[in-house]
């Protein structure tokens, strides 16, 4: 679903990301763990080319990401989940929903709407559709955030902190709408500092530190027998 | 000296008529100022160099020189050129016009920057268009946070079109100065001229305050 080779990303001197390769296989939730400014969200950013990899070949669902017609078409593929929610302050959470199904899809309205007061549905928030973001809480917006992503109906959904910006008891909620997600056989990338979620969802785990990555595999037995020193490092820290 | 109230009674009906021409060509301006000043505030942020460096020299050229000159060039200077006559008020609409965009442009180019740069990625990751997103998610809330600085603008520009008394525009200041020239009253006709110039500043800047509250309240929401 997703291939990533020898992914480098230079901010002016500073590289951020130092050849990365990864392959994500469809229905996977692929969870990436690291310290911050490990360069885990610029690698997630790249994904989708909100930043511009200095180096290497990103290929999702089969397209090469190269030139803007390309870009737009797989973003259209690809869902993505901000850790400050994006939703679009001036819209009500259905104009949210509905705009870019409409503009990008060519969808009629009446379609959008059904299909984003199920989406709304679905993430438990069917009577907030007339409701603005800022009448929303943080974990209600994020959920929001979700279910615009998904009314482009995405082959993949990439989430990028999503419950960093929360207060603690709203973190829960969130984290519930992606496990429900990852069971339904969506194929999803996660950069998380949930450790709990990682373990419990993730079907592979990949820690991330310096700009490679230094460690792969399942959750379960990075969790219980992690072998590089680093990651070991990092565990102790945040288990 | 003494005050003639009957000669600004006997000469409101005229000053009047040319109070309602200077609220046309500012609106007339202001509108064209909005049009220019969006298009040339976008392309000051754009990633196309040529594009952005060419905002830059209008903005630049249009606030570095004083708008009388820029009246005096394209209603006396433009026609040698090209050997046409220009119509007063096209040419107080054109000059005011272009002059008005290169401020709007700067205030644009702010309203525009000070988005949140989360909402730009959040429309380009739905896989929208960098226009459409500019379009349905920047601009519009770009345009609630630009309002108050384009009511300023908007009563510069209304004070500013008396200037184009000077290529003989029969406007508020020019009907005030015609009035002058066969009743000698400049006492009381510029007085007049001013209170009037006075009530219609205070007007829009009572309407913009309103406009800025409602839209707040929407922004809120």
């Amino acid at each position: 679903m997703i291939s990533i080779k020898g992914l480098k990303k230079s901010f002016g001197d500073l590289e951020i990301l130092k050849g990365i390769d990864i392959h994500v296989a469809p229905k996977e939730v692929v969870v990436i763990i690291g310290p911050s400014g490990s360069g885990k969200s610029t690698l997630l950013r790249c994904i989708n080319y909100l930043e511009e990899p200095t180096e290497g070949q990103i290929i999702v669902d089969g397209t090469e990401i190269s030139g803007e017609a390309k870009i737009n078409q797989v973003r259209a593929e690809v869902g993505m989940v901000f850790q400050r929610f994006n939703l679009f302050p001036h819209m009500n959470v259905l104009e949210n929903i509905v705009l870019a199904p409409m503009k990008v899809r060519k969808i009629s309205r009446e379609d959008a709407e059904k299909k984003a007061q199920e989406l709304l549905e679905r993430v438990g928030l069917a009577d907030k559709w007339n409701a603005y973001p800022e009448q929303l809480s943080g974990g209600q917006q994020q959920r929001v955030a979700i279910a615009r992503a998904l009314a482009m109906n995405p082959k993949v959904m990439l989430f990028d902190e999503p419950t960093s910006a929360l207060d603690p008891e709203l973190v829960g909620e969130v984290l519930d709408v992606m496990k429900e997600l990852a069971r339904s056989g969506m194929t999803m990338v996660v950069v998380t500092h949930e450790m709990g979620f990682a373990r419990e969802v993730g079907t592979r785990l990949l820690f991330v530190d310096g700009g490679r990555i230094i460690e792969e595999g399942a959750p379960k037995d990075i969790f219980e027998n992690p072998k590089e020193e680093r990651t070991k490092a990092f565990l102790s820290k945040v288990l | 000296m003494s005050f003639s109230f009957d000669l600004v009674i006997n000469s409101l009906p005229l000053l009047l008529t040319g109070a309602a021409v200077t609220v046309e060509i500012t609106a007339l301006s202001i509108t064209l100022g909005i049009i220019i000043g969006l298009f040339a505030g976008i392309a000051r942020i754009s990633k196309i160099r040529p594009l952005r460096y060419a905002a830059a020299v209008y903005v630049d050229f249009f606030r570095g020189t004083p708008l009388l000159v820029q009246i005096f060039i394209i209603y006396f200077a433009l026609p040698l050129l090209t050997g046409q006559r220009i119509d007063p008020f096209i040419a107080a609409i054109t000059a005011c016009g272009i002059n008005s965009g290169a401020y709007v442009a700067e205030i644009f180019r702010a309203g525009i920057t000070s988005v949140d740069k989360g909402q730009m990625e959040a429309g380009r990751s739905l896989g929208m268009t960098w226009v459409d997103t500019m379009r349905y998610i920047i601009i519009p809330q770009a345009f609630r946070r630009v309002i108050p600085p384009l009511g300023n603008e908007f009563i510069a520009l209304l004070k500013d079109s008396s200037l184009v008394s000077v290529i003989g525009f029969e406007e508020l200041t020019r009907n005030g100065q015609l009035i002058i020239a066969r009743t000698y009253g400049a006492m009381e006709i510029w007085l007049s001229v001013a209170v009037i110039y006075l009530i219609m500043t205070l007007s829009i800047s009572r309407f913009v305050a309103y406009l800025e509250k409602r839209w707040r309240v929407s922004d809120k929401h």
